[in-house]
């Protein structure tokens, strides 16, 4: 379970999140949406623990420990995994290595042997299989030369490969044709388990007609402004967000 | 990053010195705390050595010509040298800050082996034995790692050279030069300067005026080694200076790789390494020399150290003949060396891989001269420096091209890889091209390990000191992936050592 109170971060000296409070327990989806800018990436940043996030007020338990105080492999290794938007290329590693690099580290964390090499392998073949990857991109450097389609498939592969509880999709779907977004999609659902839970960002409902969210929040300037069912996903794709933004007005 | 490509015309001589130094820009930068480097070798040896009074004259240079039993035209070699060297001046081109060597505070002839020389049987000091073992290169032939010969050179002298008589049975020659002198003289004789004249530099003078010991090789024609040779570089004695002299020959069609590997104790003073290797490469003959070199480096104020002054030379005589150096430099508090490579024949090929690592206080000038003289020569240059902590690292390469190299081709690649902000890397390409039909070709980038690739890592659990080393291995990839398997593990390991604690 992750439980977000009153988060304030910044970045560059900018204040983006402005006092966020967001539960999202065991086995359930949540959906993010919003305008640009409006913070959706900061909050994933902060979460998964990126160093050039501050963090000025608040708290984030997962699972009870205290997130903040962790580092960002730590993070990794008490079960929290991010799909980047733009996963940066390593030239000269090849994936192999660096997923087998990424895997003992967690066994290490747990108290576990690294796995032994036979294993290993036989555990990325079946991973492979499960998300559709062709085994010429384990051989190549770290996303380097992969289309957009196959840096996302990679992706959610490294999630298969290290099992997370609590994942974060960071618009996943963006620059996917519609058949690299099924088989993205329907690579995460096989990997859910009932305690899997998920935050994903996306400014389209296409992606939800495939994982479908338990609870839809929009966020706004920093701030969550709207929670509701998965229909206000559908209703956003249809009328955009200016009818909530002219509501909050109203309010105001 | 930066791309520079240029194609070379008749009688153009381009230098081009590109610079880059990280400033210190970014209060996130990953380096912070320079840890103090971990060095394995740091560990002495208590053996009684004899070691000759300090100070450089003639009588010195007559004293270890004679300590070895030389002949006169070696001792006459030498003398020469000496003269030479006297008139000289200290190069002070480099991009290195080369403190004052006063050569007459150095002893130049420490003998390891002097006490057991007494005896009847000229049996090795277990202790220079146990020394060799600490270092992974046992002295014994059963226990020696399967398919390599080693001559393993402790101070001045050679202690012990493996599978010596299982290489003879073929009728390739490896042994310590002191031993080639007195058995096979002519062969020395007609060799030994061939490559780098004592007038060549100034250390180059130096060390053929006093040089010790190193190894020689000769491959008959027609053979290929069948085991790997090397030789084990070891400085043990305090304020002495190691004059290294290796000369390899490679006869007409045959084989040889050759690994050279080097280590120092850990003292307060700067330690002289100033060697000279030969290479002669005939027809349709092939040499592979691998170099790794992890001479202290000085601790982490830039204390000590071993000053490494070398001069390393090919000399491609042959047609269709083959030379590549590789080298991983991790060591040396001061690194001066340029692997060269005189192509002579029609259609030789010589190549240089380098991967240079410095950090903390260390500096490193360091790359090669590839000298175009026949047609259709070809050569290929792979350099990687990466730079850590406060240190300087150079790329200095010359490409020249002859009037009579029609056809020549060279392409050259160096890349340098910033860790921190307040390190330098620096690219100092030299092009001059008499022939117009010459290719050459010259990329260079320069990089720092990017914070994005550094957080993806530390996402999916890696360690950032983890992460520096897959990040570091991979950049050398190209590099270590040309050493002989042995040598790749140890590099690799070597490469990561040598940065940890750099990143905070």
């Amino acid at each position: 379970m992750l439980e977000i109170k009153n988060l304030h971060a910044r970045v560059a000296g900018k204040e983006i999140l402005k006092g966020i409070d967001l539960t999202i327990a065991d086995g359930e989806i949540h959906a993010i949406m919003g305008t640009n800018g409006a913070g959706k990436s900061t909050l994933s940043n902060v979460i998964v623990g990126n160093p050039a996030y501050e963090v000025t007020e608040g708290s984030i338990l997962f699972n009870g420990q205290d997130l903040l105080a962790m580092t960002t492999e730590q993070r990794a290794h008490a079960g929290i995994f991010m799909s980047f938007q733009t996963p940066v290329e390593i030239p000269g590693v090849s994936m192999t290595n660096f997923m087998r690099a990424a895997v003992n580290a967690r066994r290490q964390a747990q108290g576990k042997e690294p796995l032994k090499s036979t294993d290993f392998l036989k555990i990325m073949r079946e991973k492979r299989k499960l998300v559709e990857i062709d085994q010429k991109l384990m051989t190549r450097s770290v996303n380097e030369g992969f289309s957009g389609g196959e840096k996302k498939r990679n992706e959610i592969f490294q999630m298969a490969m290290l099992e997370p509880t609590f994942c974060i999709l960071d618009e996943t779907d963006s620059g996917l044709d519609v058949d690299a977004l099924r088989i993205v999609a329907e690579g995460f659902n096989k990997l859910r388990t009932p305690e899997t839970s998920a935050m994903i960002i996306t400014h389209y409902q296409r992606l939800l007609d495939y994982i479908k969210p338990d609870l839809v929040h929009v966020l706004i300037d920093g701030r969550i402004v709207k929670t509701a069912g998965p229909e206000l996903a559908l209703q956003i794709e249809n009328e955009g967000f200016d009818w909530i933004k002219s509501s909050l007005q109203e309010t105001v | 990053m930066l791309k520079v490509k240029k194609q070379g015309k008749m009688d153009v001589s381009v230098q081009t010195p590109s610079t880059a130094s990280a400033v210190a820009q970014e209060p996130n930068a990953f380096v912070k705390a320079v840890a103090e480097k971990k060095y394995e070798f740091g560990f002495t040896t208590d053996v009684e050595t004899e070691i000759i009074e300090k100070g450089l004259n003639e009588e010195v240079v007559r004293l270890i010509s004679r300590k070895k039993n030389e002949p006169e035209w070696l001792l006459d070699f030498r003398l020469e040298a000496y003269r030479y060297w006297q008139g000289q001046q200290q190069p002070s081109w480099a991009h290195v800050t080369l403190p004052e060597i006063d050569y007459q505070a150095i002893s130049y002839y420490a003998d390891p082996t002097a006490k057991s020389k007494e005896g009847e049987k000229k049996e090795i000091d277990p202790e220079l034995m146990k020394t060799f073992d600490k270092l992974g290169i046992p002295l014994e032939e059963r226990m020696a790692l399967s398919g390599m010969a080693v001559d393993a050179v402790m101070d001045s002298v050679s202690v012990k050279t493996t599978f010596k008589e299982r290489l003879s049975e073929k009728g390739i020659i490896f042994c310590s030069i002191s031993e080639a002198v007195q058995q096979y003289p002519d062969l020395v004789r007609q060799y030994l300067g061939s490559v780098v004249p004592y007038r060549d530099n100034y250390f180059a003078a130096l060390n053929s005026a006093v040089f010790s010991d190193g190894s020689f090789v000769y491959i008959p024609k027609n053979t290929r080694c069948p085991m790997e040779l090397s030789t084990y570089f070891r400085i043990n004695a305090r304020n002495t200076g190691q004059f290294e002299r290796t000369l390899i020959v490679c006869d007409e069609g045959s084989y040889v790789s050759y690994l050279e590997g080097c280590t120092a104790p850990m003292r307060d003073e700067n330690q002289l390494h100033a060697a000279i290797v030969e290479i002669v490469v005939m027809d349709n003959a092939e040499v592979k020399y691998s170099t790794v070199q992890n001479w202290y480096p000085g601790d982490s104020e830039g204390r000590g150290g071993v000053l490494n002054l070398v001069t390393k030379r090919g000399h491609l005589r042959g047609v269709n003949s083959k030379l590549s150096w590789t080298q991983v430099e991790t060591g040396s508090a001061i690194t001066w060396k340029y692997p060269s490579c005189v192509l002579s024949g029609d259609n030789s090929q010589a190549e240089f891989y380098s991967v240079a690592v410095t950090n903390n206080h260390q500096e490193a000038d360091t790359g090669t001269k590839m000298i175009h003289l026949g047609k259709n020569t070809k050569s290929t240059i792979i350099s990687k420096g990466i730079s850590a902590g406060r240190s300087q690292n150079s790329y200095r390469g010359l490409v020249k091209v002859g009037k009579h190299a029609d056809g020549a081709r060279n392409y050259s690649s160096c890349d340098s890889l910033l860790l921190g902000s307040e390190c330098g890397a620096h690219t100092f390409p030299y092009i001059d091209v008499q022939n117009n039909t010459a290719t050459v070709e010259h990329e260079a980038t320069t990089s720092k390990i990017n914070e994005n690739q550094l957080y993806y890592c530390n996402q999916r659990g890696i360690s950032t000191e983890e992460a520096v080393g897959l990040i570091v291995n991979g950049y050398a990839k190209d590099v270590i992936n040309k050493l002989p398997m042995e040598f790749a593990v140890e590099a690799q390991k070597l490469l990561s050592v040598s940065l940890e604690g750099t990143v905070g």
